[in-house]
Formats: C-alpha cells, sequence, structure tokens
C-alpha cells in the first residue's frame, strides 16, 4: 500500500482560549476526499492550517506529501493548495491578475500558467470575467477565483477550508464538480464543512469534535455506528414533540426539522407504539411516523450525545 | 527569488495605479504643505494691531509711539482713553498687545530719571508674544538712546560727540534675509517622506493581515525576506518619488538655494528611507488592523516631527527631551537637509547624521525584520 497522502499522529494545538486540537490522529489516502465535518470550534481550521504549514502544532506529528510539516513547514508549500475559509484573493486585481500572481510566487512557467488557467477557468465558468476586478465578482465566483488560485500549479494535496460557506447551490454543485474530477486526476482533497448534507458527498469522513476524532470512515460505515434506527414524526410543531420524547425510553437522541421530528431509538418496531402512547397521553398532535435512513447530522448529534459531559445539542 | 519580489513590486503598482486617491494621497499632501510651510509658516510678527493709552500727552510720548508704527511691525489699531478699557480690549483678543504711557513720562525723561512704559500682552499665545515683546524693547531702547543723545547734545555737545556707542552688524549666514520659506522648504522633504512612507508601509502590509492574503501568499514558497522586498521596494521608490517633487517645486518654485552635493542628500535620503521602511514594517508588525496602524503611526509621527527641530529648536528643549530627540530620524535628515541645501557642507560635515541614521536604521531595520518574520508564523 502506498504511503497516505495525509497522515496526523496524537496532534495537539493549544490557543491562550483553550485546547482547539486534542491528540488528534487520522490518515488521507490519494485520491479520496475526506471531509472534516463539526461545528464551529470543532478543531476543523486549525487542523488545516497546520497540515498548510501556516501554524505551528504544539506537539504531535504530521506528514503531508511525504514532508514532515511540524519541522519543515517549507517543504510542504510546493504540493499543496490551501484555500482559508476567508480566501485572501486582492479586490483591486483583475480576475487574471490575481492568477498571475499566484502562479509567480510559485514560479510556474508563463506557458503552464496558460494552459493551467484556461483549463481551470474554463472549468469554473469563469472565462468571460477574465478582466473583472475580483472585488466585483459574486461570492460564488470569489471561491471559485480563489480555488483556482489554490490550484494553479497543480498541487497533489488540497486543503479546503469551509469552501462552501455562503455560496448558492448552482456555485456549490460547480465546485464539487471541480473538486470530483480533480480527485479523478488523482489530486487527495481535504475539505472542511459545517454543513451535513454536504458531508455526504465525500468519500470519507472525520466527524470532530472539540478538538478530537469521534469517527473516521466512510458515510456508510458512518451510519452503520447508529443502534437502532431513525424515526421520522410529522409535525408542525417537532420541538414540542422533542420536549415531550426527549427523556422516553430507548430515545437516544432526538432534533428538530422543519416540519418533523428526527428521533434516534434503539429498536424502531419496538418503540413506536410506545411513543405513540405517550404524545396521545400529553395531548399532542401528530402525523405519520415512519423508520428513516439515518442523516450524517443524526449520527453526529447521537455521538455527541454520547459524550462524557454533554447531553444532546 | 528575484521573479517572486518583482510580481510583489508589480502587484503593489498595480494595486496603487487601481487606488484612485492615491495618487491625490501621494501627490496632493506634499505640494499642499510645501505651499502652506512656504507661504504661511513664518516666525516672524508683522502688523501686529495695538491699542495705545497716552496718559501723558506729551511730544516724547507721541514720538515713542509714532516708532511703533514705523517698523510695520505694529498697527495701532485702537487708541484708549482710560485703564478700563485696557482689559476689555485684550479680552476680545483681536488686539493682542496694549502700550500705556503713565503721566508724568517726559516730566521724568526731562529729570534724567528712568520713565515706565507699560506693555500689556495677551499671553495666550506665548510665541508671538514674546517675538513681539522682543521688537517693543527694540524699539524702547532706541528711543531711549536718541533721547539721551539729543540732550547731551543740547547741554554739551563736545561730549556728545564722542560718547561711545555699539553698532550692531547683522550678517546672517547661508540665508542673509533669515527668510522663513528658506529653513521651512528643505525641512518640508523630510516631514512629508516620514509620514507618507511609514503610513504607506504599515498599511500595506497591515491590510493584506486583514484581508487574509497574508496567509495565502504564506502557504506559497516565499520566503520571508522576498516578501518584505517586495512589499517595501515601491514605497522606497514612492518616498524617493515624493523627494524628487518636493526638492523641485521648493528650489523652483520658492528659490530655496541648493548648494551642497547632490549625491550627499541623496546619500542621506537614502538612508532616511530605509529608516521610515523599517519604522513602518515595525508598526505593522504590532497591529493587525488598519485602524491600529493609524493610530500606531501617528504615535510615532507626531513626537517624531515636534522633538525633530522642524520647528522647536532642539536646543531650547529640557536636557532629557534632547536625549530622547537624538533617537528621532527625522531629526538627523533635517540637519543633513538644512546642511545641503542652505550651507552646502560636504559628508565631512555632516558624517555624524549619515552615521546616527546609518545605526538607527540597523537596528530598526533587524528588530523590524525579526518581528515580521515572527508575525508570520
Amino acid at each position: 500500500m502506498k504511503a497516505p497522502a495525509v497522515q496526523i499522529e496524537g496532534l495537539s494545538k493549544h490557543f491562550a482560549t483553550g485546547p482547539a486540537v486534542v491528540d488528534l490522529g487520522f490518515a488521507a489516502q490519494r485520491g479520496e476526499i475526506l471531509g472534516l465535518v463539526g461545528p464551529d470550534g470543532a478543531g476543523k481550521t486549525t487542523t488545516l492550517r497546520i497540515l498548510a504549514g501556516v501554524l505551528p502544532a504544539d506537539s504531535g506529528a504530521a506528514w503531508v506529501a511525504g514532508h514532515d510539516v511540524v519541522h519543515d513547514p517549507e517543504a510542504v508549500k510546493s504540493h499543496i493548495g490551501y484555500m482559508p475559509q476567508q480566501y485572501g484573493l486582492y479586490e483591486d486585481l483583475t480576475v487574471d491578475e490575481n492568477i498571475r500572481f499566484y502562479a509567480d510566487l510559485f514560479e510556474i512557467t508563463s506557458a503552464v500558467r496558460k494552459q493551467r488557467s484556461g483549463e481551470l477557468l474554463a472549468a469554473c465558468g469563469m472565462m468571460p470575467f477574465r478582466r473583472r476586478l475580483a472585488g466585483q465578482l459574486s461570492g460564488g465566483m470569489k471561491r471559485k477565483l480563489g480555488l483556482i488560485c489554490a490550484l494553479i500549479h497543480s498541487p497533489e494535496i488540497l486543503l479546503l477550508d469551509e469552501p462552501t460557506t455562503g455560496v448558492d447551490p448552482v456555485s456549490r454543485r460547480e465546485l464539487w464538480g471541480i473538486l470530483y474530477s480533480l480527485v479523478f486526476q488523482g489530486v487527495t482533497v481535504l475539505i472542511s464543512t459545517a454543513y451535513f448534507d454536504e458531508a455526504e458527498r465525500c468519500h470519507r469522513l472525520l466527524l470532530l469534535h472539540r478538538g478530537g476524532a469521534l469517527f473516521c470512515g466512510t458515510p456508510t460505515e458512518l451510519k452503520s455506528k447508529l443502534p437502532g434506527g431513525v424515526l421520522s414524526m410529522a409535525s408542525a410543531e417537532p420541538e414540542r414533540l422533542r420536549a415531550a420524547l426527549a427523556d422516553a425510553d430507548g430515545v437516544l437522541s432526538a432534533m428538530a426539522m422543519g416540519d418533523a421530528l428526527h428521533i434516534v431509538v434503539d429498536n424502531p418496531q419496538r418503540r413506536t407504539p410506545e411513543l405513540r402512547a405517550r404524545l396521545e397521553g400529553a395531548g399532542l398532535t401528530f402525523g405519520d411516523i415512519a423508520p428513516m435512513g439515518a442523516t450524517v447530522e443524526d449520527v453526529f448529534a447521537y455521538m455527541v450525545s454520547t459524550q462524557p459531559g454533554d447531553r444532546g445539542r | 527569488m528575484l521573479g517572486r519580489i518583482w510580481r510583489i513590486i508589480v502587484k503593489e503598482f498595480i494595486q496603487l495605479r487601481r487606488d484612485k486617491y492615491a495618487r491625490f494621497r501621494l501627490l496632493a499632501p506634499p505640494i499642499i504643505q510645501m505651499l502652506i510651510y512656504g507661504y504661511a509658516a513664518t516666525f516672524e510678527v508683522l502688523h501686529v494691531p495695538i491699542a495705545v493709552l497716552d496718559l501723558d500727552h506729551s511730544q516724547e510720548s507721541r514720538d515713542l509711539l509714532s516708532r511703533f508704527t514705523f517698523t510695520g511691525r505694529f498697527n495701532v489699531t485702537e487708541i484708549l482713553r482710560e485703564d478700563p478699557d485696557i482689559p476689555n480690549t485684550i479680552g476680545r483678543s483681536s488686539i493682542p498687545m496694549a502700550i500705556k504711557i503713565e503721566p508724568g513720562f517726559s516730566e521724568l525723561l526731562r529729570k534724567g530719571q528712568t520713565a515706565h512704559l507699560q506693555v500689556i500682552l495677551d499671553g495666550t499665545n506665548s510665541n508671538t508674544a514674546l517675538i513681539a515683546l522682543g521688537y517693543v524693547t527694540q524699539i524702547a531702547t532706541t528711543f531711549g538712546q536718541d533721547y539721551a543723545r539729543e540732550r547731551l547734545g543740547s547741554l554739551m555737545p563736545a561730549m556728545a560727540a564722542t560718547m561711545p556707542q555699539i553698532e550692531i552688524e547683522q550678517r546672517p549666514w547661508y540665508n542673509p534675509d533669515l527668510n522663513s520659506q528658506w529653513f521651512f522648504v528643505p525641512g518640508v522633504i523630510g516631514s512629508i517622506t516620514i509620514v507618507l512612507v511609514v503610513n504607506l508601509t504599515a498599511f500595506a502590509i497591515v491590510r493584506e493581515r486583514e484581508i487574509g492574503t497574508l496567509e495565502q501568499v504564506m502557504v506559497t514558497p516565499i520566503r520571508p525576506v522576498e516578501l518584505i522586498l517586495g512589499k517595501t521596494v515601491p514605497f522606497f521608490l514612492v518616498g524617493l518619488a515624493d523627494v524628487i517633487l518636493v526638492f523641485v517645486v521648493g528650489s523652483l518654485w520658492f528659490r530655496v538655494p541648493f548648494r551642497g552635493n547632490p549625491l550627499v542628500l541623496a546619500l542621506g535620503t537614502v538612508l532616511f528611507l530605509f529608516n521610515t521602511l523599517s519604522v513602518g514594517l515595525l508598526i505593522s508588525t504590532l497591529c493587525s488592523t488598519q485602524q491600529q496602524a493609524f493610530a500606531s503611526a501617528f504615535f510615532f509621527l507626531n513626537p517624531a516631527f515636534i522633538l525633530s527641530g522642524f520647528a522647536f529648536p532642539i536646543s531650547s528643549m529640557p536636557r532629557a527631551m534632547q536625549w530622547i530627540t537624538s533617537l528621532d530620524p527625522l531629526r538627523y535628515f533635517l540637519v543633513i537637509l538644512r546642511g545641503t541645501f542652505l550651507k552646502g557642507v560636504g559628508l565631512d560635515i555632516l558624517w555624524p547624521q549619515m552615521a546616527a541614521l546609518a545605526c538607527l536604521t540597523t537596528v530598526l531595520l533587524t528588530i523590524g525584520v525579526l518581528r515580521f518574520r515572527k508575525s508570520l508564523d
């Protein structure tokens, strides 16, 4: 087996405000999309910044593209493309000038730059905007330009910090299209997201909570971690149902959605009549109760609720 | 290496060109400051409006008062009648000085005794008051001498002819007319450059930190020294261009003579520019937002200006303050500017200033570069 593209062991980083990453370990294989999933403050950005070589770790080891980031962050830089949450585009430079700037910092020859930027611009549908100032682009286009700049030197590993936050659904789909084609070419992508629906698009997931890994595996493996199953209960007032059912026997976690309540229970078949009886006893109105496939969010909520010192969300 | 530095320099100039206000910020302040210092800033006191209260009504008192108007330093704008008029007049602050001649003034003079001339000044503006008082003293002294000689001449002509006397012959070297413009205009080169370059450098770096491009640039294989050079060379060039602009305007418009060796001034300018770049770099490492940079730059620039000897003589400052001025780069550059412009002196005279600038720059640049490198982590 080939060496993993990214490997981390016992990585820790403390800030003055508290621990950001605690004894974290995982590996990303070549050509996969590994999603770092978790709420704000889970340690996603800190992990990515350490891997990008812009933040020194307190302890632990991290290898990126075979180089030791902790001891030699400079060696990593030509192998990776890093796109921070706040992507640094020069808003008073045009699309082409931004690309040119980053290409020159990576010392790409102009022939390679022209070919590569042409391909990337075309893939992003940004050919017509080459002469537009970056500051006049829409939010989605800014992200795409950021991605182009981060990809201009054909990195083996791409580190993306919440690239789709604040991006419209169409641009988001385009971004994912680009990521899949990169992976097809053998690029490894580490992407952080706070959106659980987006996590399903990753090959493998790393669930982060308070700086540590709750789980690392495929979305399917993740869902299999859920004991029992998920029941969906239609209701106009899911939050009231949640309050009534949260401490019922067999309920592992409950999460109110728009017009439904998702309840993780140990045994859906056995618990359905029990829950129904409890709600009727409380005089609450509700619709159908039906078993449903677990989402990443359901599993995350369940996993967090079983953490010591944590009761639900 | 050179490719990356060059790309950053090109980028800075593109950004400068795109910034509509940048051209204004780079061109207007030097010209405006030059005009302000050239025309408005002067230590001379001319046409000061004064009020007079003559309670003696004698030939002597009238003679003395007429001397005030003849000099052109004072304009008698109000004739007062009684004592209470004085506080009313000075209090209005349009008239900063009143002269009062007591009854019996001429009487005392004729008896050969000391007569009194009372001068009431609005001390709010201590500088003007002080200078005006100097002129009053001069006028009164001359009047006294003239009066004494006249009396002696009428009583004992023989003695009057042999009365000893000292006449002052003024020979102000380098600036024979004591022209304020000649004093200020070379200094403007220094004050403009320090404000412009410190601000530009600090802001350019802090802005990148603020919008996140600095982190983005740091994930490229760029070396800190390349980044520092790329970010400072453009402002070195801008600073140099502004020095030349002010130099040309000062020489052609205000006709301030340049008597020294241009190469000596060039050397001093380069040292001073390095110094201001270091200060800008240092400030940028202390700030994470442009607002902080603005406040920090102001915190440095204002004392640097006041302690430089631009307007306030260092020799009049308390000893402790004089020591502090030795840390002020502008102080040395002003000596170099005035020395090369007006005195025409060379390195044999100005080497201590050059050496001081070089030392100060080395220290600041070292701290600036070290701190900057650390701030990138």
